[in-house]
C-alpha cells in the first residue's frame, strides 16, 4: 500500500492559538487510519485540513505542506470545490438535505453536470449499495431523507459523500451520535469501503479505532505522539503517554 | 476519563493471589520432598489434602481476569497483565499437581526403606524452590534480569536430573533391579524437573509482560 496523503511540518494557528504543531504523517491508500486523542488535541483540526474545511474559520493560518496524490492541496492553483469532491466528509450528526433520498445522493453528481436520468439512477444505486442502505430504501427513494432513522441517515450521508467517487473519505466521529447497532453497521461498512476508498476517521471510541482501523495516530496537545499499525499501538505502544491514554489513565 | 481505581485494585488483587499461589507451591514441594525423605505419610497426606486451595485460587484468578476483560476492555500492558495472570496461575496450579504427585510417591512407598539415600532429589528441590521464589519475585517486581536467571537455573536442574537417571541406570546394572522403587524415584525426579520447567514458563511470562515480546528461556 502506498501513501496517498503526505503531511510535512504542518503548523496551524487559530489566531494566536497554536493548534497543530509540526505535524508529519503519511496516510496509506485504501486503508482505514484513525486519529485518537483527548478533546482539544488537534485530531479534528488535522482531519479538516485534509479537505480545507478550516479555510472557513476566520483567523486560521497554515504553514507546511499537505499533499494528496502528490499534489499540494494548499497550492495557489487548487480549486477547493474539486478538492472536496476528491476528499468527501461525513460528520458527527447525520446532516441530510431536506430532499428525497434519491436527490440527496444525486445532488453532487448533478452539480458535476450529470443530467442523464439513467446515469444518475445508476450512481444512486451504486452509492446506496456501497453504503449498505440500498436494500432498506430501494422501494421508496422518493421519500424524504428525514423519514429515515439516525443510523440510516448517516449511511445516506456516506452514500452522498461517495456518489462523486472521491479518493478519500473523512469521518469526523461519524458514529458517536448513533445507537450500537447502527454503529456496528457503519463499522462493518468501513471494511467494505476501504477496498475502494482511503478512510481517515476521528473517533473518541478507542475500541472502535482498535476494531476497524489499520493505522492509528495518537494526538496530544496539537502534536502526534505516535502513529503506527493499530495492532501494534494497542498491544505494545512505544510511548508511555500513548499507553496511559489508551489504558484510560488520563485524558 | 476516570483514574481506573477499581481496575487497578483488581490488578493488585491478581498479583496478591499469584504471590500466594507461589508460596503455596513452595510449601507443597518442600513438604512433599520432606515427606519422602522422612517417610512421613501424614505429611504427604496433608500435601494431597491442601491441593484444592491452589485450584480455588486459580479459579478466582480466572474469574477476576474475565470480569476485567468484559468490563474494562483492557489494552496494551493492562491486557498483558491479565493474559499473564491466567498463564502464571495455570503454571502454578500444574506445579501444585506435580508436588502432589511427589507426595503420592511417599504414600506408595508406605514407609519401606529406600534402596539408597536420596541425594539428587533434595538438591534439585532446593534449586527448584529458589526458581519458584525468583520467578514470582521477578513477576512482582517486573524484573527481567531475575527472570533470565530462572532460565539459567533450569539448565542446572536438567543437568542434575540426567545425572540422576544415569546413576539409577548404573545402580540397576550393579545391584539388580528393585523395579517399582527405581521407577518411583525416577518419576519423582521427573516431577521436580517438570516443576522447574513451569517456573521457567513463569519467567517467560514475565519477560512478555514487560517487553511485549515472547522469549524462549526453556530451550
Amino acid at each position: 500500500m502506498s501513501d496517498i496523503i503526505r503531511i510535512e511540518q504542518l503548523n496551524l494557528y487559530y489566531e494566536k492559538h497554536h493548534a497543530l504543531k509540526n505535524i508529519g504523517l503519511s496516510i496509506k491508500e485504501k486503508a482505514v487510519t484513525a486519529f485518537i486523542g483527548p478533546s482539544g488535541c488537534g485530531k479534528s483540526t488535522l482531519l479538516r485540513t485534509l479537505n480545507r474545511m478550516n479555510d472557513m474559520i476566520p483567523g486560521t493560518r497554515i504553514e507546511g505542506k499537505v499533499e494528496i496524490a502528490g499534489a499540494d492541496i494548499y497550492g495557489d492553483d487548487v480549486e477547493v470545490e474539486g478538492l472536496r469532491q476528491q476528499v468527501g466528509m461525513v460528520f458527527q450528526q447525520p446532516n441530510p438535505f431536506p430532499k428525497s433520498i434519491f436527490e440527496n445522493v444525486a445532488y453532487g453528481p448533478r452539480l458535476q453536470g450529470i443530467r442523464s436520468k439513467s446515469e444518475l439512477e445508476a450512481i444512486v444505486e451504486r452509492s446506496l449499495k456501497q453504503s449498505a442502505l440500498w436494500e432498506e430504501v430501494k422501494d421508496h427513494l422518493k421519500k424524504s431523507a428525514f423519514s429515515l432513522s439516525g443510523g440510516q441517515q448517516q449511511r445516506l450521508c456516506i452514500a452522498r459523500a461517495i456518489a462523486g467517487q472521491p479518493d478519500i473519505l473523512l469521518m469526523d466521529e461519524a458514529t458517536s451520535a448513533l445507537d450500537p447497532i447502527s454503529t456496528l453497521k457503519i463499522e462493518e461498512l468501513t471494511q467494505d469501503l476501504k477496498k475502494d476508498y482511503t478512510i481517515v476517521m476521528v473517533t473518541h471510541n478507542m475500541h472502535q479505532a482498535a476494531r476497524i482501523s489499520d493505522q492509528t495516530a495518537f494526538f496530544l496537545n496539537g502534536e502526534i505522539v505516535e502513529a503506527t499499525d493499530t495492532t501494534e499501538m494497542f498491544s505494545n505502544p512505544s510511548d508511555s503517554r500513548t499507553e496511559d491514554y489508551i489504558s484510560g489513565r488520563f485524558g | 476519563m476516570p483514574n481506573r481505581k477499581g481496575f487497578d485494585e483488581s490488578l493488585y488483587e491478581l498479583r496478591e493471589l499469584l504471590a500466594s499461589m507461589g508460596d503455596h507451591v513452595i510449601e507443597a514441594l518442600q513438604e512433599a520432598v520432606q515427606s519422602l525423605q522422612s517417610k512421613n505419610v501424614e505429611l504427604a497426606k496433608s500435601v494431597v489434602d491442601n491441593d484444592y486451595r491452589l485450584n480455588e485460587m486459580e479459579e478466582k484468578i480466572m474469574d477476576i481476569g474475565s470480569r476485567l476483560i468484559i468490563t474494562q476492555q483492557p489494552v496494551a500492558k493492562d491486557l498483558r497483565r491479565i493474559i499473564v495472570a491466567f498463564k502464571i496461575s495455570s503454571d502454578l496450579e500444574r506445579m501444585g499437581d506435580l508436588a502432589l504427585d511427589v507426595a503420592k510417591v511417599t504414600l506408595r512407598l508406605q514407609g519401606s526403606e529406600l534402596i539408597k539415600p536420596l541425594k539428587d532429589i533434595p538438591q534439585m528441590s532446593e534449586i527448584v524452590v529458589e526458581m519458584i521464589r525468583d520467578s514470582i519475585r521477578s513477576y512482582l517486581d517486573e524484573n527481567t534480569d531475575l527472570a533470565h536467571k530462572v532460565g539459567t537455573d533450569d539448565d542446572q536442574v536438567d543437568h542434575l536430573y540426567s545425572g540422576m537417571i544415569r546413576e539409577l541406570h548404573e545402580y540397576v546394572k550393579e545391584n539388580g533391579a528393585d523395579g517399582p522403587q527405581v521407577m518411583l524415584i525416577n518419576l519423582t525426579g521427573r516431577y521436580i524437573e517438570r516443576i522447574a520447567d513451569h517456573a521457567t514458563n513463569i519467567a517467560e511470562s514475565v519477560v512478555y509482560l514487560v517487553t511485549g515480546k515472547r522469549p524462549d528461556l526453556n530451550s
